[in-house]
């Protein structure tokens, strides 16, 4: 049995390490409030333009801008997957990984390849060291990204979907359903479908466009794109600091038992060398 | 009262202005609007300036850097920008993404990868479990 100093001095590590442990715990709450807050706050222009894109589409039938058309998968596939750029927080991202191979590998059954952007830096270190082709990475966005930051890396999928080199494009990134839960989620990007304008929207009027219809639309479909892709990694912030929260719990959690147990081993080792040194006074009284 | 129109000001980061006002003057591509309440629709590009909303007499202005005026009888909406955009500032940037791809494709024998030391740390750990456990039997 372990003497008592090295007891102790287990039981003084873990515990530095549990207070470290609950510290991040409460960095990381307090740190989703706020990317939730974040997550409110870039809705209402998603909606909006979605709002305008599908009036748009609707009341110029004749115009189809690439974005809209369909296209067959033919050759290439487009992912811009988000992820952390920091760990410990629990399986986030390597569960979204997996699903991403998962995708990666029933695509490449039918013969296409994929192209990759990685935002953030787990997914990049992740993907260089596949036998896949990264087109893009951005990474150390931080806790609150900026749109900016972003517009390089979507502007290469984009222009490779334009080009032909893709034949559609994906948005992958966790979502936040709530504290507990986060859920992976594949959103096509392109070949978009606005779907259908509401009651209100479709009534027969139009606007004066400014200078025309398709400069604006052009402009538009850019934008919301940009929007989606804003929303998943502020939407994939919030989750990794849920996950890190209930990751960071469960080690306090466990800290705390381990503790426990160690008191428990700790005070029987002392009892023992009590009950010893006692029978042997005894022992060495007797004698005398 | 005068009549009012509900203006937003949205970006796609944050909800810059919401509220009613009586005009709204924005610089948009094809020169300087002025909406009033029951404009026709209207749809157009803005450039970088200022927007300004007229309300009790008074003014409040915004800068924003671009983005798209949407017009609607009694509601206005602006969807802002959050940078100044121009096609080869985008470009850089475009270009700046694939560059970052390229290094960390590359790198791999440079630096060695934090993923890369996290699974060598785990082996190395696992050899040496191992090592003690054998130790171990051995004594008894």
């Amino acid at each position: 049995m372990a003497s008592g100093k090295e007891i102790r001095t287990q039981i003084a590590s873990i515990k530095s390490t549990q207070k470290i442990t609950s510290a991040m715990e409460m960095v990381a709450a307090s740190k989703m409030r706020k990317a939730q807050e974040r997550m409110a706050a870039t809705r209402p222009y998603a909606d909006k333009i979605l709002n305008v894109i599908q009036h748009l589409a609707f009341a110029n039938p004749e115009y189809r801008h690439p974005y809209l058309q369909d296209r067959e998968e033919k050759q290439r596939v487009g992912y811009i997957v988000v992820s952390s750029d920091r760990g410990l927080c629990g399986g986030l991202n390597n569960n979204l990984f997996k699903e991403v191979l998962h995708e990666i590998k029933s695509k490449s059954d039918k013969g296409l390849q994929v192209d990759i952007c990685a935002i953030g830096q787990k997914a990049s270190a992740f993907f260089s060291r596949l036998p896949v082709n990264m087109v893009a990475q951005v990474t150390q966005l931080g806790d609150a990204p900026r749109v900016h930051e972003l517009i390089g890396s979507i502007k290469v999928m984009l222009d490779a979907y334009e080009s032909g080199q893709i034949d559609s494009l994906y948005l992958v990134y966790n979502q936040f359903v709530n504290t507990m839960t986060q859920e992976d989620k594949f959103i096509r990007l392109l070949p978009a479908t606005p779907g259908e304008p509401s009651q209100e929207m479709s009534h027969h009027w139009d606007y004066i466009y400014e200078p025309d219809a398709k400069e604006v639309l052009d402009d538009l479909l850019v934008r919301y794109i940009e929007s989606v892709v804003y929303q998943g990694v502020v939407e994939n912030i919030a989750s990794e600091q849920a996950s890190r929260m209930i990751a960071m719990k469960n080690a306090s959690d466990n800290a705390g038992d381990l503790i426990d147990d160690l008191q428990l081993v700790y005070n029987k080792a002392r009892q023992a060398a009590i009950t010893q040194e006692i029978s042997e006074i005894v022992a060495g009284a007797a004698a005398v | 009262m005068a009549m009012t129109i509900h203006v937003d000001i949205v970006s796609a980061e944050e909800s810059i202005y919401s509220g009613s006002v009586e005009a709204v003057i924005a610089s948009a591509q094809e020169g300087e609007v002025g909406i009033y309440p029951r404009h026709a629709p209207l749809l157009t590009r803005l450039k970088a300036g200022e927007v300004r909303l007229l309300k009790d007499g008074k003014e409040e202005q915004f800068y924003i850097s671009g983005g798209i005026l949407e017009v609607q009888p009694h509601i206005v909406t602006i969807l802002a920008d959050t940078a100044l955009r121009a096609d080869d500032v985008n470009e850089a940037a475009a270009l700046e993404a694939k560059a970052a791809a390229e290094k960390a494709l590359n790198d791999k024998t440079a630096k060695m990868d934090f993923a890369e030391a996290q699974v060598q740390l785990a082996e190395a750990m696992a050899q040496l479990r191992a090592i003690e456990r054998a130790r171990k039997t051995r004594k008894h």
